[in-house]
């Protein structure tokens, strides 16, 4: 009866904790190993403009919405004494800083982190949304020229989109004829030839509208935004490049602002220069699932281990490993059926072992128990009470700490100083019990169980400082239940233990 | 019996198909269940279980003294001067540590059965090492007691090496259901735990009949030390030795026990203690698994109140 009990309670903690790491690596995007590693661009803008004396102040800068195949990952508005409110409406979205009263040169800082996802979706877009664009008219004698040209390309094209991209490709052809030098003339950067394009398509009443993007190029520095043309064909918005008239968005690139309003908007100032610089850096994918997941507003992520300071987290690194090696222990010793010092007793000094690598840990800890055993033999001939006798094996395990940290110091073997790390009280139970065993049993036995122990804890170790258990218990601590069923399912294990067999072996060959 | 090739290569079927009991199935299906916690204290003071089998009438080694703290050592040779030789034990050890045994005494020294010669400064100093709980599971405080010292049956001389050899028989449900002559060695130092050295003989349960000696998990005829016969050796009264056995389920109240009986040359059958944890070695030494007469017993609805027809029972089981 109590057998499927604890069946029945074990199949739900690991479907539970099954369930949950499902959804955290399916819906989350939680790595199930540590090693995976993302990249992250951070785009800094960097305003600055000279502020009118006893004015106050107000500088609008266009920023990016969600942009399509990015995560945000985190966006810095840096002004000090400026408030800042932030405006969206469905097609631009804006940062509004503003200040009573400031004087002499000014700087702010936007900063954004992006990180590549495939599965991001650019930020909706209200339907129906009218471009607030408005259109510069071309003087008169550059109308009769485009008015040539759309009439030549129009009898060449079936819709919009191949009408655009097949008047971009003359206009910028290597061949230019009369019209379309014309159209040409005095034009003195990317901007203005955009700006001139969109208006010889707004002559053929097709609706276009310049979009800003941000090239993600490592190490650009002292950057602009480079102006990129959209046509709208009657269902979507085309993607032109202004300069070849190939559709589509160059790679790496985000879109920054749509619309022909200006980028930086200074009021009560002057001289407003924009200045965007671009870092490629690399981080942890887990990081990045984790902000993302919380950006998603899941509940699950709100009740993380990441939701806790820093601080605390490491400790739970460590401690959220412990159940792992407790589960060792209990398969060592209930299926395997070794004999320890102490039953979690192995488990401390694995901990331990952690912080001194494993050789050191190991060695350490046989000078300390081998020292220890000598001077608790001595102890035995003054014949003392059992309290003070352990409180006595206490004091000389913490001196001979000291010792042989002051001693391996000295001798410039920096890795001995972390013996301080080992926990004395169970040191100095595990040299009593050892010394107990040694009296009553012989040194074979004694001995036999004390490398026993830590050959146990060496596992121990080895189980516990794996990087890729520790990355999995730590993001998904749900797995705990995992572990949790299978000790209550060993918990009624009642087959024989493979020590057994040996014990055993007198009737099975009497058989 | 047969052997197929899956039982010839995995050894935990062959185990399976001789009945043997595992520490693990011990522990979830006899222990836990049919011994209830509260009842354990019973069971590891030996000081109550002695009080309590003296209220059954159950036959136990008389208790001259109990030392509870360390100041009574000062008056240990007033208090030991009425006798001339007896056992000083702990009241919570197990596995037979902490026990010395005094043979005889001169000049107010104490002469061991080992031939050890102690004086009364050892002795305290023993008495105290046991009071600071020494010898006790997880240190906690003890008292030491001192009774009488048993003289064991000479039909046993021959299966025993400097100490005394006990009758340990496994009691499911009040059914004694095996039995065991632990017999210490040389090796053992006079203690009788089979991992420590000590024969194990295998007892009939039908006649009390020895028929089968194991030492260090090999077969033997022979005492390693003595050199005596260990098949074929009559234990005298062995159906009161059962009945005993049974009575001290009663008396408990657990379900799953050892009982440790000595024979006396002079008061016959003694219960020197009771076990709550029972029964693996036992199995090396009769040869045969507990599993088959556990589970006929488990399914027995009523086991019968009085205790000649559990005896009777027992025999029938084990026969």
């Amino acid at each position: 009866m109590s057998k499927l009990h604890v069946r029945i309670l074990a199949a739900l903690l690991i479907a539970v904790g099954l369930a949950l790491c499902y959804y955290k690596v399916k819906v989350l995007g939680l790595p199930l190993v540590p090693t995976e590693q993302a990249e992250v661009w951070t785009v800094e803008a960097r305003i600055e403009f000279k502020a009118r004396r006893d004015t106050a102040v107000k500088v609008q800068f266009a920023v990016p919405r969600a942009p399509q195949g990015y995560t945000v990952l985190d966006e810095n508005f840096v002004a000090s004494d400026y408030g800042l409110t932030m405006d969206d409406n469905g097609l631009r979205r804006q940062a509004r800083w503003a200040i009573r009263e400031t004087h002499g040169w000014q700087v702010l800082y936007y900063r954004i982190h992006l990180a590549k996802d495939p599965t991001a979706e650019a930020a909706p877009q209200p339907t129906g949304v009218s471009v607030p664009v408005e259109v510069q008219t071309l003087p008169e004698p550059l109308q009769a020229a485009a008015r040539g040209l759309l009439n030549e390309v129009r009898s060449k094209s079936a819709d919009t989109a191949t009408f655009a991209q097949a008047l971009l490709q003359r206009l910028n052809a290597s061949d230019p004829d009369s019209n379309v030098n014309l159209l040409r003339q005095d034009m003195s950067g990317p901007e203005e030839w955009t700006r001139r394009v969109i208006a010889v398509l707004h002559e053929a009443d097709v609706a276009a509208r310049p979009i800003y993007l941000a090239a993600l190029k490592d190490n650009a520095n002292r950057g602009s935004l480079t102006p990129w043309v959209e046509v709208f064909d009657g269902e979507a918005w085309i993607d032109l490049d202004p300069a070849t008239g190939a559709s589509g968005l160059p790679a790496d690139a985000i879109v920054w602002t749509v619309g022909t309003e200006p980028l930086l908007d200074v009021a009560g100032g002057k001289s407003g220069r924009v200045e965007y610089s671009v870092r490629r850096h690399s981080q942890e994918m887990t990081l990045i699932a984790e902000q993302r997941a919380r950006k998603m507003g899941s509940r699950v992520m709100e009740f993380s281990l990441f939701a806790l300071p820093v601080k605390t987290q490491n400790v739970y690194r460590v401690l959220l490993l412990v159940p792992i090696g407790a589960f060792l222990i209990v398969f060592l010793r209930n299926v395997v059926g070794l004999q320890t010092f102490g039953t979690f007793m192995p488990i401390l000094i694995a901990l331990a072992f952690r912080e001194t690598q494993l050789l050191w840990g190991v060695l350490l800890f046989c000078l300390l128990v081998a020292l220890g055993l000598l001077l608790r033999f001595y102890l035995e001939s003054l014949k003392l009470l059992l309290v003070p006798r352990l409180a006595a094996v206490l004091i000389i395990v913490i001196l001979l700490m000291a010792a042989v940290s002051v001693m391996t110091y000295k001798l410039g073997l920096d890795k001995g100083v972390s013996v301080a790390l080992f926990p004395m009280v169970i040191m100095a139970m595990t040299i009593e019990r050892m010394s107990m065993v040694w009296e009553e049993f012989g040194a074979a036995e004694a001995l036999k169980q004390g490398f026993g122990s830590l050959a146990v804890a060496v596992l121990g170790y080895l189980s516990m400082s794996s990087e890729y258990l520790g990355h999995l218990v730590f993001v998904f601590p749900e797995l705990l239940l995992v572990v949790l069923a299978f000790t209550l399912l060993l918990g009624r294990y009642t087959g024989y233990r493979l020590l057994e067999l040996w014990r055993f072996r007198g009737a099975l060959k009497g058989a | 019996m047969s052997m197929g090739w899956r039982d010839r290569a995995f050894p935990w079927r062959r185990l399976r198909k001789l009945g043997i009991l595992g520490m693990n199935e011990r522990n979830a299906d006899f222990v836990l269940p049919y011994n209830p916690r509260a009842l354990y204290q019973l069971v590891d003071d030996k000081r109550k279980t002695k009080t309590l089998a003296i209220e059954h009438g159950i036959p136990v080694p008389p208790l001259y003294a109990v030392v509870e703290i360390e100041h009574q050592i000062e008056e240990l040779s007033r208090l030991l001067a009425p006798h001339g030789e007896f056992v000083v034990k702990p009241a919570h050890g197990s596995g037979g540590e902490g026990i010395l045994v005094v043979e005889s005494r001169a000049d107010g020294r104490y002469r061991r059965s080992s031939g050890l010669i102690m004086t009364e400064e050892d002795l305290g100093h023993h008495i105290s090492n046991i009071l600071s709980g020494m010898y006790s599971l997880g240190g906690i405080p003890d008292c030491a007691l001192i009774e009488y010292r048993v003289n064991f049956d000479p039909v046993l001389a021959e299966l025993s090496y400097l100490g005394v050899p006990d009758i340990r028989i496994v009691v499911f449900r009040g059914v004694p259901v095996m039995a065991m002559i632990r017999a210490p060695t040389r090796l053992s130092d006079g203690k009788a735990n089979l991992h420590q050295g000590a024969v194990g003989v295998g007892v009939d349960m039908s006649t009390g009949q020895t028929y089968n000696g194991v030492w260090r998990e090999c077969r033997i005829e022979e005492h390693p030390d003595t050199g005596g016969e260990l098949a074929g050796v009559q234990i005298p009264r062995w159906d009161d030795i059962l009945a005993m056995a049974a009575r001290c389920h009663d008396m408990v109240g657990m379900g799953y026990i050892g009982v440790d009986i000595v024979l006396d040359r002079d008061r016959g059958p003694l219960m020197l203690e009771l076990n709550a944890r029972p029964g693996l070695s036992i199995q090396l030494a009769t040869r045969s698994g507990l599993l088959p007469c556990l589970w006929q017993i488990q399914a027995l609805g009523d086991i019968p109140g009085e205790v000649a027809a559990r005896v009777a029972l027992a025999k029938a089981l084990g026969g």
